[in-house]
């Protein structure tokens, strides 16, 4: 491995990988991309989990054979538009299957209501995980995830202005989060995956992720800026981004590694944060060149042309 | 700061991080029945351990909310939140519930935390249910038999008369209909509109078994003085007439009163279980919420699914170090691996770092330390690089070290500023879980730029300032 990828050299610019000069066609990628999410957010593809609508989940353990049709005739009589879930059965069970009902009652008996209609089958089961979130509870969190990414957004963009002395930056960085987060989300709905407190933790963590590798390839940028005043912009974003290369694909394979393991061995919950990870870890590294930076370098060349 | 000041500085870190997680390996290596005995003695060591979240040791958690519009006149609305905040922990605590958690959330929620419950119906109906105990006495004369004729006249069932305006409108005044389920009033009972004595006064409850022909359990009751002079007074007052027992507006009983009870003892009896005169018990015992309150969130996990959990998450955590590690020792060699122990540390340190802050360790919180391990090297990958940079420019060993740590640190730092803000706000704005995911990542991000930075250059300079390594084995 050490010799297939060799160290980058500063001295040796007959090597480096010409990242810039095709940015306008990745532009135009990232643009379809972000419209298409947008376009599938606007006609309402998300789908909120009951941490924000309101509902119960009910996860089942059972000891033998039952069918996802068994079990949905089961229940389809008593709760209209039940989802039953099969998912990987673990310890003692050998079929496990997660329930959901959309019930908007703030005080709920669903579980209670759900555990007898699967046991009137006389089918024997044991209830693993019950999870009910009334209406109020609902909004209220809804409320504080909005917050939560309200801030830290706002946190960003003070933070990366006030370090960079510049606002060109702090944009540039704030709409490579957009585009990732954006993206991430489209990615989802195709998904059909729901958004769960868990999956805004994950947004959120890729929102820190993200800017990271925003400010590790600005950082460099701005440096070889004040070290070589003559050459122009785009050769030293191109040099930049190649010296900091090996760096970004070792980041992103240990994270990779990482969310990677959490999909495959991690539950329902934590599969769901994992995906939107390893989804969101890869947009991330991306939206560094081409967003990023590539918003600076334009943003700049316009400035000059009009001088 | 020197070398040695340096050295110290790491061994007190390390050393802290040991006392805070000392009394978890204590606890972790404690026979069960050792731990049992902890939890009955309430032993401090309870508050030093790291607390599993319910997601991981299962348990039930639960936002209840108060309602407002029952809430007695005259009482303020947190007033009465606290008052069932106390009630609530009574009941749990005599339910038996080691480390339960009861505290007011917002004006007028209540998070309870029960880990490890066995009967989560149980517990909830312990919890949720009001308890209100009231003595009312019964109506006797004509209009009973007009109601009787006017549920004759509409064609109803007995029951479904307390929600007739029609009879309600013959009910006298100072007097309601009230369900019941005594065994001699099987539908509804018409009694007075205040009691004339109620579960206030009540100095204890226990479950008596009574031989005989009322066999079975009861519940017997005992009042203040003042409980037993109002008693005193009822039953001098009203010899042959029926006292109701109602409890949350329902009659349990409706026993003639035969003679003057200057003692203010009284029993409830039903066809009660041993299970249910207990839970009675108990709930009169602990005394009755100020307003009936609504479960509004519920999250509960098996034990087994817990077990499930912790399993999956360290072996994930042990999968993921071992892969990184790995990646890191094939591409940096030697300097791969004090990145690891780096990493290592870190792990450690957030573990303590939980301990210490008396903060609880959630699934997420699990899958966050993971993350760390693949986010956390990126400073180690940051600093090396820029060393490999350096060393390509020409620079010599000691001095490519040293200058790339410097000119590696403001990326980190700024880096790292960002990712700390967004897991802060997780931390402030989360709840539950994802909560315990914030504070972990905040911790690690923190953590990490001391273990990542700081102690891996004391190593550097330590190996190079002695010689012990070369170049070609370091990078």
């Amino acid at each position: 491995m050490n010799t297939q990828i060799p160290a980058p050299q500063s001295a040796a610019p007959h090597r480096e990988i010409e990242f810039i000069a095709p940015r306008r066609l990745f532009f135009l990628v990232s643009g379809a991309l972000v419209l298409a999410s947008i376009v599938m957010l606007v006609s309402g593809r998300l789908k909120l989990g009951i941490d924000f609508t309101g509902g119960t989940v009910v996860q089942m353990g059972f000891k033998q054979n039952v069918d996802t049709a068994q079990l949905r005739a089961a229940l389809a009589g008593r709760f209209p538009g039940v989802d039953v879930q099969s998912v990987a059965a673990q310890g003692p069970y050998i079929r496990e299957y997660i329930v959901r009902v959309n019930d908007s009652a703030e005080k709920s008996q669903t579980e209670k209501r759900v555990s007898e209609a699967v046991a009137a089958q006389g089918i024997p089961f044991e209830v693993m995980r019950v999870e009910y979130v009334g209406p109020t509870i609902g909004r209220h969190l809804q409320n504080l995830a909005f917050q939560a990414i309200g801030f830290s957004l706002l946190g960003i963009i003070v933070y990366v202005a006030f370090r960079f002395k510049s606002s060109v930056w702090g944009v540039a960085g704030v709409v490579a989060l957009a585009h990732d987060v954006l993206l991430t989300l489209g990615f989802l709905m195709l998904m059909n995956r729901e958004i769960t407190l868990v999956v805004i933790a994950a947004l959120l963590t890729l929102v820190g992720y993200s800017i990271n590798d925003s400010i590790v390839v600005f950082d460099r940028i701005r440096e070889n800026m004040r070290l070589n005043r003559t050459d122009p912009l785009d050769r030293v974003m191109n040099r930049s981004l190649n010296q900091t290369l090996t760096r970004t694909i070792l980041t992103s394979a240990t994270t990779l590694v990482a969310v990677g393991i959490l999909y495959v061995l991690g539950n329902e919950v934590i599969k769901d944060f994992a995906l939107t990870m390893l989804f969101g870890c890869i947009v991330g590294t991306y939206s560094s060149i081409y967003v990023a930076s590539a918003m600076v370098l334009e943003y700049r060349t316009l400035g000059k042309a009009r001088a | 700061m020197n070398e040695q000041a340096k050295s110290i500085s790491i061994a007190v870190v390390l050393a802290a991080g040991a006392w805070f997680l000392w009394p978890t390996v204590q606890w972790m290596t404690m026979p069960p029945e050792a731990r049992a005995r902890a939890e009955r003695d309430r032993d401090p060591i309870l508050r030093r351990k790291l607390n599993l979240g319910l997601d991981l040791r299962g348990g039930m958690h639960l936002v209840l909310e108060i309602d407002r519009d029952k809430v007695p006149e005259g009482t303020d609305l947190t007033d009465a939140v606290e008052r069932a905040v106390e009630i609530i922990r009574n009941r749990v605590d005599q339910f038996g519930v080691a480390e339960a958690l009861v505290a007011p959330q917002g004006d007028r929620w209540i998070t309870v935390q029960l880990p490890g419950v066995k009967d989560p119906q149980v517990a909830k109906d312990l919890i949720g249910k009001t308890a209100l105990l009231e003595f009312r006495l019964a109506y006797e004369g004509p209009a009973l038999e007009r109601i009787g004729e006017k549920i004759r006249e509409l064609e109803i069932r007995p029951r479904e008369a307390l929600d007739r305006p029609e009879v309600l409108a013959l009910v006298p005044t100072g007097y309601i209909l009230v369900p019941s389920i005594d065994e001699h009033h099987q539908d509804f009972l018409v009694v007075r509109s205040s009691a004339e004595v109620t579960g206030a006064y009540l100095t204890s409850a226990r479950v008596e078994l009574r031989p005989g022909e009322m066999a079975g359990p009861h519940v017997s009751l005992e009042f203040d003085t003042d409980g037993r002079r109002r008693f005193s007074e009822t039953t001098r007052f009203n010899k042959g007439r029926v006292l109701a027992i109602l409890l949350d507006g329902v009659v349990q009983s409706a026993p003639v009163i035969r003679d003057h009870i200057a003692d203010g003892r009284a029993i409830i009896t039903g066809q009660f279980t041993m299970e249910k005169a207990k839970f009675l018990a108990t709930v009169l015992r602990a005394g009755a919420l100020p307003a009936p309150v609504a479960i509004i969130e519920e999250r509960t996990v098996g034990p087994t699914l817990g077990r499930d959990s912790i399993e999956t998450g360290m072996r994930a955590l042990a999968v993921a170090a071992a892969l990184v590690l790995l990646f890191m020792v094939i591409y940096y060699k030697l300097s791969g691996f004090i990145a690891c122990i780096a990493m290592t540390l870190n792990i450690f340190l957030v573990l303590a770092g939980l301990a210490a802050l008396n903060a609880t360790l959630s699934f997420p919180g699990l899958a966050g330390l993971v993350l760390m391990i693949g986010m956390g090297v990126d400073a180690n990958i940051l600093i090396l690089e820029r060393i490999r940079e350096e060393l390509h420019a020409g620079k010599t060993l000691r001095v490519g070290v040293d200058v790339g740590y410097q000119r590696a640190f403001v990326t980190i730092f700024d880096s790292n500023m960002t990712t700390i803000l967004t897991t802060f706000f997780l931390f402030l704005f989360g709840s539950g879980p994802v909560r315990g995911f914030g504070i972990i990542m905040l911790i690690g991000l923190c953590s990490n730029l001391f273990t990542a930075v700081f102690v891996t250059k004391v190593v550097y300079d330590f190996l190079l300032g002695r010689g012990l390594v070369g170049r070609k084995m370091l990078f």
